[in-house]
Parts: structure tokens; sequence; C-alpha cells
């Protein structure tokens, strides 16, 4: 349910960017979204669709880039992708790591006309 | 056109959580943003922090909830000042919130802040309030696989507190297993055994709330 308040957010960003821009028309929207954020590309979609209705963001096309959870193990150095339920390292089973990737929330770029 | 933009989309949350933190630091209150999953024990374990802290410290407290003031009228008879939030329907606090509650919090007359979040896993992860520590609850109950459910969570947390210690003979957890698995993703993470319903391991959660506050 956090993708209300995200989507709000987001589009308050891609306003405030279009506007310093002097653009008229949103045509897409490039997101980066971490795995480990648990947001939901059709739930932010249909927020989107109602919330940007008379905005100049209505109709704007969302990409979404999908960012996996990757670690780096603290035994061997090698970095790996963390799957459900088995987070050890794959080259030597250790489980001390550091997340490295699959926090990602934010705007890439935008596309105005 | 295409316009590099590269910004947090949370990023607004985060300048409002960091004034929240400047007002906190100007009046010398340490704030701890307590989350959990419904249920788990953070008013139970609140009541018990402010019986233990009794003379120690002055504590306030920020409820916040979906609706009711239930909890906060609870709290209150412990004599502390609770300032309810009621998120009407949003499932987690955000830094605006916050700093809506703490214009009706007595900062002055108190040195610790305890902020109870909506009881979810998932959304209170995302939205700084402007805390200096999280910690989070995770019950027996519950099961031992929360982690690999919401690693966003157990990732973010300064110290996991594992409640109702005192149903470990008739429940299925392993809490060797779960603690090997929130400290191998979350090395710093301090993680504390306990029941607010035997007071078993309490001292230690609070020898080490009063140490994170200077007053160890």
């Amino acid at each position: 349910m956090h993708e209300l308040a995200i989507t709000k957010s987001m589009l308050d960003l891609v306003l405030e960017q279009a506007e310093k821009a002097e653009a008229k028309e949103v045509g897409k929207i490039n997101l980066v979204i971490g795995e480990m954020c648990g947001v939901v590309e059709e739930c932010v979609q249909f927020y989107f669709d109602f919330l940007s209705k008379g905005t100049s963001a209505e109709g704007a096309a969302l990409s979404f880039k999908m960012v996996p959870t990757k670690a780096r193990c603290r035994g061997c150095d090698r970095l790996f992708e963390l799957k459900e339920f088995d987070w050890t390292c794959p080259y030597c089973q250790g489980n001390n790591m550091e997340i490295v990737a699959g926090k990602e929330l934010f705007v890439e770029s935008i596309e105005v006309e | 056109m295409e316009i590099k933009v590269l910004k947090d989309i949370l990023g607004a949350n985060e300048q409002i959580a960091g004034i929240n933190r400047q007002l906190l630091d100007s009046n010398n209150v340490f704030a701890v943003n307590l989350m959990s999953s419904p249920g788990a024990g953070k008013t139970s374990l609140i009541l018990e922090t402010i019986k233990r802290l009794k003379g120690k410290t002055r504590i306030g407290v920020i409820e916040g909830d979906v609706s009711s003031s239930l909890d906060a009228e609870v709290i209150s008879k412990e004599g502390v000042p609770v300032v309810q939030i009621n998120t009407g329907g949003g499932c987690h606090l955000d830094a605006n919130m916050a700093s809506s509650a703490l214009g009706n919090v007595p900062l002055k007359d108190i040195e610790l802040l305890i902020i109870e979040n909506v009881g979810n896993l998932i959304c209170p992860a995302e939205f700084a309030l402007g805390e200096h520590k999280n910690v989070l609850i995770s019950s027996i109950p519950e099961g031992d696989d929360k982690p690999f459910k919401y690693p966003l969570i157990f990732h973010k947390a300064d110290a996991v507190l594992i409640n109702k210690i005192d149903l470990l003979p008739y429940l299925k957890f392993d809490t060797e297993a779960f603690s090997q698995v929130i400290k191998g993703m979350n090395e710093e993470v301090e993680i504390f055994p306990l029941s607010c319903t035997t007071g078993e391991g309490l001292v230690q959660w609070v020898s080490w709330l009063m140490a994170q506050m200077g007053k160890g």
C-alpha cells in the first residue's frame, strides 16, 4: 500500500522537473526500483493514472527498471544475487554479506515535449 | 527531449525527516522509531520500557495508528506525555506526520522519544521520520522466516528485539538461525531476545537504549 505515497512523491518530483524545463507535456517517466522495496508496478500505474489527471503528466508512459537484490560476500568478496529463502554465497556458502543493490527507488529521467 | 533526473522518489520525505532530526537534536531528545507487524508487542514494550526507566530518563511517546487512541490511553496512564497520530487508513508514518506530531510533544521536558509506527513490516521501512535509531520487534509467533520476506526492514534496523520468547517451548522458531540470517545481511545490528510477559531480556534492551543515549 506504500505505492500510493511513493506514486504521489514521484509525480510531485516529475512535475517539478517538467516545470523547471518549461515542458508542456511529459511523455515518459523512467523509474529505477530495487526489488527489496517491494513496489508493485500495477499499483503504481493504477495510482498514477488517477493522480496525474489534469496535470502535464497525464497519460505519460511509466517504464520500470527493476533491480535485483545483489550482495557482496564478506568471505570471498564475490558478487551474487539473493534468491528467495536462500541467502548464502553460492561460491563459498558464507552467509555474511553486504547488500549492494536492490534498495533503489529513483526517477532516472523523464521525456518531455 | 529527455531530461536526466536521478533523484530519489522519497527525497522530499528525507528532507523533512532531516528537519525533524535537527529539531530533536536542538532539544537534546533522542528518538527511536519502533516498528513491527501488528500484535508483535510494540505497546507492551513501550510500557515495560517506561517502567524500567522511571527516574532514569524522561520519556515521551508518539503513537501511530490507523485509527483509535486505545494505545495512547494505555500509555498515558504511565504518566508520560503521549501524542496520537491517526493515519486515517495510511499504512505507515511519514516525516510530515511526525513533524506535525512533534509540534505537540513537550520536547523541553523529555530526553527520549519513542515513536510507535503503524504495525506493518513493509511501508515503514521506506519512510524516515527523523529518528536516531530504528528498532524492530519480531515476535516468536510470526515465525523465523520474516527476514526473507521483509528484508528491507531487517536491513534498516539498528536493533531487532525477538519478543515473546516465553512461547519458545510451544512454537517452532529457530532463534539462532534467525539471528544468523539478520546478522549476515546487517552486520551492525544488535539482537535482543526478550519477553514483555516474563520480563526476561528487558534489562539488556534497556541498557542498550541508555547506552545509545549516552547514559550507559
